[in-house]
């Protein structure tokens, strides 16, 4: 997606927030955005908003508080790629010529305890069939089986992201657990224990996406490499398309690695090329699964690679520097654009102890609920 | 049963799904278009009350929505007609189940509704040896 750059970013911290609305949070954070692009009133010809929970209009009460309406305002709903898509709509419009600056952002208040998700028909709760966290732990169960993945692993995915979170400012759990503590957390679903399950919460994030050359903002832009989303294929009964039945050919590619191949592909780059990750660990199975739908390690490698210590950062390719969804928690809308806004700091060279020494080329992934999945590689 | 359509509830209990007669592929619930091909030439297809375990876990708090007891059994059973089925389990123990071990659709309980009258779906449960 050569021409498209992030020209400014701006972040509300993830957390639980009881006197901030959703739009309050959206204000914020694209306040924050505009301020850095040096974009005013007049300055952008669309706004893409991600909000799963939002209700109706969220875009629109964000940008009316700020006075910056008229433009086309679209609000967009891909669950936890939510983020992701508003990305990839955005960039192939200004790709395409109709526009040279276009805002976005994703804001969220996710009610407490288990996701309660539309997706789901009102017989599957009552059979017990929409837990969410069950279909986590039968696709941990299944690494189990073909990765090696012990729950020592899953310990160490916690402890790893959680000690990167602890020197992040915007993440909702500051402080390191040791292994022993995640495993004496209480089992939600065997073999996930509730250490190993991120939180669904409150937060906001936005991003400013321009033409190359028109950036005229305070900060070095960070070039948008590839902006991808993708729906699920039929076949996988652990997809997050959520299926009750799937073949047992087990060939059928993930959503994230139909993104993930589209992404590399388009940005002309690979694993190989990439600095730094941030992808989505909702449970801590869900992050050693992405590391081989992104193809970081060959299938069934994904342990190894964690045990080597390459996804820690020092290591060769850190993976969740901001500490990860486990750290932060997560606010389905604004999730996608919270790693992308981590990333082009990381690029930019802005985060402190936490930061990944001459990082180059950032991957984002989010997957959710539809299927939806998003892969977004930016460049320095 | 929860809701009509899914499993019949006999002495010989079926889940109630679909064929493609275009590409073969069995589909549960039943479908009226292939999901793997697309094609609108389904017919019903009664799916083998047997098969093995593929994956497992349970539940130990209520689910949005849930009524029934905790904890329960949460699976996925390969069939023979190749495909993988998302299903309650009655073994709510994961340490007692063992992977490819034989199980066998039962209908059973999930909870009284509201006018007293019990409501029951369909689940797997280990085949006695």
């Amino acid at each position: 997606m050569s021409g498209v750059v992030i020209a400014g970013v701006g972040l509300h911290p993830f957390g639980r927030f009881e006197g901030a609305s959703t739009t309050d949070m959206g204000v914020h954070s694209v306040r924050a955005a505009l301020h850095e692009a040096g974009v005013g009133r007049g300055g952008f010809q669309a706004a893409f908003c991600g909000t799963a929970y939002g209700g109706v209009a969220t875009g629109h009460k964000v940008l009316s508080r700020l006075g910056l309406t008229g433009m086309p305002i679209v609000d967009i709903e891909a669950g936890c790629a939510s983020g992701g898509a508003a990305l990839q709509l955005a960039a192939g419009a200004i790709r395409g010529g109709q526009y040279d600056t276009v805002l976005v952002f994703g804001t969220e208040k996710m009610p407490k305890g288990i996701i309660r998700s539309s997706f789901f028909e009102p017989w599957q709760e009552e059979a017990g069939l929409a837990a969410t966290p069950a279909f986590f732990a039968l696709r941990a169960h299944r690494l189990a089986q073909t990765s090696g993945v012990t729950k020592a692993h899953l310990a160490q995915v916690v402890v790893k992201n959680r000690r990167h979170g602890a020197s992040n400012p915007v993440a909702m759990f500051q402080k390191e657990v040791t292994a022993e503590e995640v495993l004496a957390s209480r089992v939600v679903c065997e073999p996930l224990h509730l250490f190993m399950l991120c939180s669904p919460n409150e937060g906001a994030a936005a991003v400013v996406l321009t033409r190359a050359g028109a950036s005229a903002g305070s900060v070095p832009p960070i070039g948008l490499a590839s902006a991808v989303l993708r729906s699920h294929l039929p076949g996988a009964v652990l997809s997050e398309s959520t299926p009750l039945s799937g073949l047992t050919d087990d060939s059928v590619p993930s959503p994230t690695t139909l993104a993930a191949t589209a992404a590399y592909e388009e940005a002309g780059l690979g694993p190989d090329d990439l600095s730094v990750v941030e992808c989505q660990d909702t449970d801590a199975a869900r992050e050693l699964l992405s590391y081989e739908e992104l193809g970081l390690c060959a299938p069934g490698g994904s342990a190894e690679l964690l045990s080597s210590g390459a996804t820690e950062l020092g290591g060769r390719l850190p993976v969740n520097p901001s500490g990860g969804l486990l750290s932060k928690g997560e606010p389905l809308g604004a999730s996608a654009l919270g790693q992308v806004v981590e990333l082009a700091r990381q690029l930019r060279g802005e985060c402190g102890v936490r930061q990944v020494p001459h990082a180059r080329v950032a991957l984002s992934h989010t997957v959710g609920r539809g299927a939806n999945a998003g892969v977004v590689i930016l460049t320095r | 049963m929860v809701r009509e359509g899914l499993c019949r509830d006999a002495p010989e209990p079926a889940l109630l799904g679909s064929r493609c007669l275009d590409c073969g592929a069995h589909q549960f619930p039943a479908h009226v278009t292939c999901p793997y091909c697309a094609g609108d030439h389904t017919e019903p297809a009664d799916l083998s009350p047997t098969g093995v375990l593929w994956a497992w876990t349970a539940v130990t708090a209520a689910p949005p929505g849930y009524r029934g007891e905790v904890p329960y059994g949460m699976g996925v059973i390969e069939l023979p007609e190749g495909i993988r089925v998302i299903t309650r389990l009655t073994e709510s123990d994961p340490s007692a189940l063992r992977a490819g071990q034989a199980m066998e659709l039962r209908v059973v309980p999930l909870h009284t509704d509201d006018d007293g009258s019990p409501v029951v779906t369909f689940a797997f449960a280990p085949t006695p040896s």
